[in-house]
This record gives structure tokens, C-alpha cells and sequence, in this order.
């Protein structure tokens, strides 16, 4: 490939670092899934229209096809493949399991991948356009059904799963509070 | 081989009681790898050219600037291209030669494929793709479907196009009260989350595939009559499959990788883009409609009467059967359905999650709610005392029939009971709030399969069944149902599906999947039980015996077997702003035994969900200009996404088919049925104002207003 269409960059996986002499016009989701193998982020549009791809880059949700991978150089990037830690399920994972908030399994990964940061912004006190009172000392809103599903919203699920989705992410919620309780007591 | 049961079901078996799905885990960690996620050595990437006239003819093709272009390694077209054949017998539908790509000059609508470049990255095939200069003959197109097509038709499907008895015009001069309305619905795409993609390697002239679709043998024999090969010289995976809806059998994207993997004699994958989607994996047509009804006074049905036209392209005939639900539903003296078709200049439509039923039980379905109205009778009770006793038109007994039995636990969990009739009273701030109801029916098939089964001798068993998990939890359903034939646990039942090495099987369709394939499962583990009875002592490498359910089906009774349901749906309107929000929506349904109750849940919930974004979303438009859709995406088009989802409860009422070996009937597809009727019946009782066209778009309401109440 001549020099000056291709780039060599240290992109940051998972926690892992991975060295790749990349094509300028590769996107971020085409990295993960043609060069790393990474093939848990899953591509449903390629523009930006379903959601299929997210991750999270430094923290936050991206559409891992409207990035183009040389510019995710130096960022920390997590996937689905990610989410596990110890060989334990995440406790959105875990949820997603056992209420069925999946049926062909396309979309759940970046469900899943949303759902996370939903639980991250949330806690961190991010109002949504479903919030009533925005004012920041109002604090976070109680995370309703109503919330989670205007959050998730960037999320497609053609197989009709958002009913038990919602129920996991509100599951995974409840959960979260009550370590955190715990860990306060 | 015979239709009796093997054993009674106990309640204390696996089937009936919930169970996460077996392949859950693969898919929460984003371990299981779907059609276009296997790396492959020296595997080259195709990337499709499609049209962007409606009509004409191809003059050129500029293969050579794209070419000279880095890592390109071929240009495919009609100039080029192998030969196929397309005069073989196929397993489903009539002569389609919509995936039959690269044969000739036409361009039979805009999106059609009259290219594939193959290059060495994504990257590369892309960039020359969207080089690559067409050049065409325009000819004028015509895309409009209206209801006064001149060369409309019918043609015999699966069921007859046509079906009437009785004088229409006398039973509706007689009748007390008469609805005659239009109905129309929209051109509607499946959508799916997973584009169709397909890994094409020849070896010794053996063709191999990894695919994303609903039936592998279905795919490998089409494969096998476009390049005349011995089926047994095909063979297709599909393990886990982004969803199908209906669209995922033989397109364009398995034919071209499979050429360009035969002309570069090296690995070939093609991915089809979201757009191309909207032009190459077919859709649900859209129907003009017009139904007639006439009753007597105490509402019961004199004159029956549901038209519906659908549109096809020039290189398929595709009837879209919207008028069978009165085939089942509802008798009358006079009773005629009727559809046809007419062929225009647009992409080929096929099966999309309930065909014939979903568009056409919203037309139906409506017009007995405006029936009732005019009657001043209940929509429930109108529709129970027309629940017939026979098939209207077969004249055959119901294998089950618990039409009523869906209606009364529905209207009891709904709070249906002192429901004030009059339209246009509620009021809650700016929103009007109404329900609404409606019935569902859906056929319950099977086809006939193939099935292994091994006893390993460390005391497991493994099933063997070219099956398709498309998202509805077969494989799981049938790890539970060969767990109760076998009497072990499921941890104990390995079941192995997607792989036409397997042998034939009924596809992921018609909502038969599940039913076919536990059919088959259920005869290999009766005979397994026999031999091992015989002779307990597995040998090293397993006892495997194998089944066929062909002959078997072949004894079934002649009934009219179909599942049944009661939708139930509350909306809210602002008039002002066009909004319309479902606020909850149940569904009752008599669908056969519950193999998992958990999955089916889910299944059902899918299905009405998917009846939400039909009412209220749904619309691929199509440009009268150039031939095409407007925003053929989805950001275009529109499916419901989780703001637009309220809480959604299916449940059911107890229903086994005794005739079959399990007693399923099939889940699929019922939820949708009448799901959109529902919700714009409620719309109807929120506003007073009929929307006979969908979807209910905002704008509509707003033009449509509200009655002064």
C-alpha cells in the first residue's frame, strides 16, 4: 500500500494494545472486525443509523462506524468482547441472559454496550430529553422505564426485544444500587 | 412411522417451563460469530453495483479505469459473468429469477445489480465500486399502484388466489348495515439488524458457503439448480442468523460471491450495504385494499367481501395473499376474497413476517370495528357471534378454535367491561385516549424434515437438523423437546443446527419451523429409545439413528388448522400535534402448546411490537421520478425503536394441537396479525376519526382532526 494512504497506530483494546499498519479510509468498527478479529461489535448500517456498533471510547458511547480508526489512536477503547471481567458476566450481560432481552443476538451487543454507559451516565447525573427537572441540583433523575427507553433510543432492535431490554437495564440498575449502598454502609 | 404422540406430556418435562436461551450466552459476549465474521485465508471482498435507473437497458461497462485501480481483482457484469441456469424446479414460490445476476442487459428496477467488484480490503472494493462508470438506455418506467390497474390478476399460490360463494350484491341490498371503505398500507421493509452476507470457497468443484439464512437446504438447492450441481456437491452453513423476517433465502449477495469465488478461484465474501438492502432482499408489497361487509341487525355477517391488489416486479410473481383472513375468521352468505397483483418497474417483494395476514387484517379487522359502530354492537361481541362453527370457505373442522377463549381472558385483563363506546370523550391535557381491539389468525403448518440423533457414550446426545435460529429460539425449543423424548435433563441434549450437510429440512417460514423440526426430533428419539432398549451399550463412536417426517405428514387430517388471537391496544392522540402514543398494548393468543414460555414471550411481544411500527411508522416511499425509494435506509425508513415501545404483554390460553407430536402450532407470525388493526381502531375511539391508510403519520392526524365531542 503506498505510504502516504496507510498509517501505522497502537490502538488501545480492551485493555490491550495492538499495532496495525492501517488503510486512512478504515473505519474504527471495520479494524475491530476485519483486522482483530474482534467480531462481537456488530455492523448493522454502516452510517450511523442503528447502533449496532457501539462501544465505548474512553467511557463514552461511539458509533464505532462513523470513526475512523486512526483517529482512536491513544484512546481507551472497550467492546463487548470487553464486558466480562474474570470470567464474569457483566451484570447488564447477565440481565440480558436471563430476561431474554435478545432474540437474533445483532443488535445486543451494542444494546448492551449502551446500556452500560446508560447506567454510567445516569449516575454521574445526565438528564435525557425524558428528564422533567434538568436543573443540576435536582440530581440524577430516578431512572424509569420511561428514561431507560428514551437513553436506549439510539438503538435498534428489529426483532421487537425493547420490552425485555428495558426490563434488564432497569434489573442491571436496581442491582448497581444496591452494591453501591452497600459499599456506603 | 405414525402421528401418535411418543409419550404423554409431564408436567414435570422441560417443555413448558422456562429457559434461557442455550446460544444466550455466545451472544451477550459477542462470541457467536454470524455469516460474515469467519476470517479466511486469501479471502477477497465483492462489493455490488446497482442501478440507478428503473428501466433500460446496460450500454457499458468501464471495467478498465476500476481495474488499474489498487488491489482490484475483477469486475463481474452481464458481459462477463458464468452462465446460470433458471428453468429448475424450486422447493417454495414460483420462477424467480430475482437473484439470477449478470445474465442479461435489462434492468428491471432501480437498485438491481449489474456489477460486483472483487478486490483485496473492504476498503479497496468499495472505493472501485463507486468508480465504476454504467452506462445506460433509459427506458420510461412505471411504478404507481393504484386500484384501478387495468392489468391486475390473480394467480394461484400456495392457496388459491380467488375464493367465493354465494350472491354478494343480494346479501348486501338485504343487510340492516353495510361498511364499504378502502384500506391501503404501505410498501414495508423486513429491516433486519444483520445485512445479508455470504463467504463463498470452491474446492474439487464443491461449492462451500457460510450464509446468513432461513433454510440451509433451501439455499443449497437453489444453488444447485442456478449452477447445475448435484445438491450433494453444495454445502451451506448458517449458524447464528441476524434475523430473516422472511428475507433471507437466495439474493444476490450468494450468487455473485459464489461466481467471483469461481472465476478468482479463491475465497469471495459479500456483504450487501443497508441500502442495497432496500432494493435486493425483497419487501412487503403495498396493498390497495376494499372490503364490504353486510349484517343483519343482530350483527350477524350476510356478505363478506375483501379485494386487495399488491404490486410485483417483471422478474417475479409475487401475490401477497392479504385477503385470507377472512378465509377463516368469518362466514357469511355470501363470501368472496379476492387478490391480485400487477407487475411494475419496482425490486421483487416476498414474504415479510406474516404475508397476506398482516396487511390484510388490518383492513378486515377495521371494518368489522366500523361494522360494530354502525351496528351499535361491541367489536367483541360482533366478532364472537360470527365466530363459525366450520372453515368458511374449506367447510373442514377447526383443529382447535379458541378464538373466544383469547377474547374473554383478554377483555377481562385488559379492563375491556363498561368501555364507553362513544368515540372522541376522553380527554386527559392535550390527549385524546381511546382503545381498541382486533382478532389474529395464522395458519399452523409443517414441512417435512430431516433428523439425526446420536447417544454418546458419555451419556449425552447430540441432535443433528438443518434447522434455522433466526432469532425465535428454535434451537433452544428443540434441545427441551428432544430432552422430554429422550427423559434427561436439557444440560444432557446437544442440539446442532444450520448446516445443509444435516439433511433436508423445512425452512424458518410460515411460522412451521419449530413445529416441523420437534416433529422430526421426536420420531429420531422414539426410535433411539427402541434401540437402546434393545441394545444399551453405545458403541465408541455413539449410537446415531436418523428420521424423515415426509411420510407422516402425509396422514395428518384435513382440518383447518391455525392459531388464533385477541389484540388489545390503548393509544393516546394530540390532535393538534399529530402525535399518537400507544400506551399499552396485550395480546391473548391459542397458539399451540408453549415450548419455552420465555422465548415465545418474547416472540409474541416481537411480533405485536412489530404490528406498533406498522400502524404508526412504517412507510418506504418510493420516488415517482427516478424509480426509487426516498431515503431507502434507517434513517429513511422508520421501525419502531425503544421510546416508541410501551410495556407490551402477551400471554396465552391453553391450546395443544393434538395431531401433532408436541402439540405445537407455530409463533411466528401471530402477533403481528391485527396488532396494526388494534391500534387504529383505538386511534378511531381516541379521535372519531377513521384512518383507513397507514401508517398513521402525524400529519395525517392533523388533516384528519378530531370529532368536536
Amino acid at each position: 500500500m503506498h505510504p502516504s494512504t496507510s498509517s501505522t497506530v497502537t490502538l488501545n483494546i480492551n485493555g490491550e494494545k495492538h499495532q496495525l499498519s492501517l488503510d486512512h479510509r478504515t473505519t474504527l468498527l471495520d479494524a475491530l472486525r476485519e483486522r482483530l478479529d474482534l467480531t462481537g461489535t456488530k455492523k448493522g448500517c454502516d452510517q450511523g443509523q442503528c447502533g449496532a456498533c457501539t462501544v465505548l471510547v474512553d467511557g463514552r458511547r461511539t458509533l464505532a462506524c462513523l470513526q475512523l480508526a486512526v483517529a482512536a489512536e491513544d484512546q481507551e477503547i472497550t467492546t463487548i468482547e470487553g464486558m466480562a471481567r474474570g470470567g464474569e458476566l457483566h451484570p447488564v450481560q447477565q440481565a440480558f441472559l436471563e430476561l431474554d432481552g435478545l432474540q437474533c443476538g445483532y443488535c445486543t451487543p451494542g444494546q448492551i454496550c449502551s446500556a452500560v454507559a446508560v447506567l454510567e451516565e445516569h449516575a454521574a447525573g445526565w438528564p435525557s430529553a425524558a428528564t422533567e427537572d434538568v436543573r443540576p441540583e435536582h440530581g440524577p433523575p430516578e431512572l424509569t422505564d420511561e428514561e431507560i427507553r428514551e437513553r436506549m433510543s439510539g438503538n435498534l432492535c428489529r426483532c421487537g426485544a425493547y420490552v425485555s431490554i428495558v426490563r434488564a437495564v432497569a434489573r442491571a440498575a436496581a442491582q448497581q444500587d444496591e452494591s453501591a449502598k452497600e459499599e456506603a454502609a | 412411522m405414525t402421528t401418535t404422540p411418543l409419550r404423554p406430556a409431564t408436567a414435570a418435562g422441560a417443555v413448558g417451563t422456562a429457559h434461557p436461551r442455550v446460544e444466550g450466552l455466545e451472544k451477550v459476549t459477542g462470541a457467536a460469530r454470524y455469516a460474515a465474521e469467519f476470517p479466511l485465508p486469501g479471502l477477497a471482498h465483492g462489493w455490488l453495483v446497482v442501478s440507478r435507473v428503473a428501466r433500460g437497458r446496460i450500454r457499458s461497462v468501464e471495467t478498465g479505469p476500476v481495474l488499474a485501480m489498487p488491489g482490484v481483482l475483477a469486475v463481474l457484469h452481464h458481459g462477463n459473468a458464468p452462465r446460470l441456469r433458471t428453468d429448475y424446479e424450486r422447493q417454495f414460490g414460483a420462477h424467480d429469477q430475482t437473484a439470477a445476476v449478470f445474465q442479461h442487459d435489462r434492468v428491471p428496477h432501480a437498485g438491481w445489480p449489474v456489477a460486483l467488484v472483487v478486490a483485496e480490503t473492504p476498503e479497496q472494493a468499495r472505493e472501485a465500486a463507486e468508480s465504476l462508470t454504467v452506462t445506460y438506455e433509459e427506458e420510461p418506467h412505471d411504478i404507481a399502484l393504484t386500484a384501478d390497474r387495468p392489468e391486475a390478476r390473480t394467480v394461484d399460490d400456495y392457496l388459491p388466489g380467488v375464493t367465493e360463494k354465494g350472491d354478494l350484491e343480494a346479501e348486501l341490498a338485504a343487510s340492516a348495515a353495510v361498511v364499504d371503505a378502502e384500506y391501503t398500507t404501505p410498501e414495508e421493509h423486513h429491516a433486519m439488524m444483520e445485512p445479508h452476507a455470504a463467504t463463498a470457497r470452491w474446492e474439487d468443484g464443491r461449492l462451500d458457503l457460510l450464509d446468513s439464512n432461513q433454510g440451509t437446504t433451501w439455499v443449497q438447492s437453489e444453488l444447485a439448480g442456478l449452477f447445475a450441481l448435484d445438491p450433494a456437491d453444495i454445502r451451506v452453513r448458517s449458524e447464528h442468523i441476524g434475523g430473516g423476517f422472511g428475507s433471507k433465502g437466495l439474493r444476490a449477495h450468494q450468487v455473485a460471491a459464489a461466481m467471483a469465488a469461481r472465476v478468482l478461484d479463491r475465497p469471495v465474501r459479500v456483504v450487501l450495504t443497508r441500502r442495497q438492502m432496500f432494493s435486493l432482499t425483497g419487501h412487503r408489497s403495498p396493498t390497495v385494499q376494499r372490503v364490504r361487509l353486510g349484517a343483519d341487525a343482530g350483527g350477524r355477517l350476510r356478505a363478506l367481501e375483501h379485494r386487495t391488489l399488491n404490486h410485483t416486479s417483471t422478474v417475479h410473481e409475487f401475490l401477497e395473499l392479504a385477503s385470507i383472513p377472512g378465509r377463516v375468521l368469518y362466514d357469511a352468505d355470501a363470501h368472496r376474497t379476492a387478490s391480485e397483483l400487477v407487475p411494475l418497474d419496482v425490486p421483487s417483494p416476498t414474504w415479510m413476517r406474516a404475508p397476506g395476514e398482516a396487511p390484510g387484517s388490518f383492513a378486515l379487522e377495521s371494518a368489522l370495528d366500523e361494522l360494530a359502530e354502525k351496528l351499535g354492537i361491541d367489536p367483541i361481541e360482533l366478532r364472537l357471534r360470527n365466530d363459525p362453527e366450520r372453515g368458511p370457505v374449506s367447510g373442514l373442522p377447526f383443529a382447535g378454535r379458541n378464538l373466544a377463549a383469547c377474547f374473554r381472558e383478554g377483555a377481562r385483563r385488559f379492563g375491556w367491561a363498561g368501555r364507553d363506546p362513544r368515540p372522541g370523550v376522553r380527554r386527559e391535557g392535550r390527549w385524546l385516549l381511546g382503545t381498541g381491539t382486533a382478532a389474529a389468525s395464522f395458519g399452523a403448518g409443517a414441512g417435512p424434515s430431516t433428523a439425526s440423533l446420536t447417544a454418546e457414550p458419555d451419556g449425552t446426545f447430540t441432535v443433528r437438523i438443518a434447522a434455522a435460529d433466526i432469532g425465535t429460539g428454535a434451537r433452544t425449543a428443540l434441545t427441551l423437546v428432544a430432552a422430554d423424548a429422550l427423559e434427561v435433563t436439557p444440560d444432557r441434549v446437544r442440539v446442532r443446527i444450520g448446516d445443509s450437510a444435516f439433511g433436508p429440512a423445512m425452512i424458518a417460514g410460515g411460522s412451521t419451523g419449530t413445529r416441523s423440526w420437534s416433529w422430526a426430533v421426536m420420531a429420531a428419539a422414539r426410535e433411539l429409545r427402541e434401540r437402546l432398549a434393545a441394545a444399551p451399550d453405545i458403541p465408541a463412536d455413539g449410537l446415531t439413528v436418523r428420521a424423515d417426517t415426509t411420510e407422516a405428514l402425509g396422514t395428518l387430517s384435513q382440518k383447518e388448522r391455525h392459531s388464533f388471537g385477541a389484540q388489545f391496544a390503548e393509544v393516546a392522540v394530540d390532535p393538534a400535534t399529530g402525535e399518537v402514543r400507544v400506551r399499552r398494548m396485550l395480546g391473548i393468543f391459542a397458539a399451540g402448546r408453549i415450548v419455552n414460555p420465555l422465548t415465545a414471550r418474547s416472540q409474541l411481544v416481537g411480533g405485536m411490537t412489530w404490528g406498533l411500527s406498522m400502524a404508526l411508522h412504517e412507510e418506504a416511499v418510493r420516488d415517482p421520478a427516478f424509480g426509487g425509494l426516498y431515503g431507502g435506509d434507517l434513517a429513511g425508513y422508520h421501525i419502531a425503536s425503544h421510546a416508541d415501545v410501551p410495556a407490551i404483554e402477551a400471554d396465552w390460553v391453553d391450546d395443544p394441537d393434538p395431531e401433532d407430536p408436541v402439540g405445537i402450532k407455530g409463533i411466528g407470525e401471530i402477533g403481528i396479525v391485527g396488532a396494526a388493526a388494534a391500534v387504529a381502531n383505538a386511534v378511531w375511539h381516541a379521535t372519531g376519526v377513521r384512518h383507513r391508510h397507514l401508517p398513521i403519520r402525524p400529519d395525517r392526524v392533523i388533516a384528519a382532526g378530531a370529532v368536536d365531542a
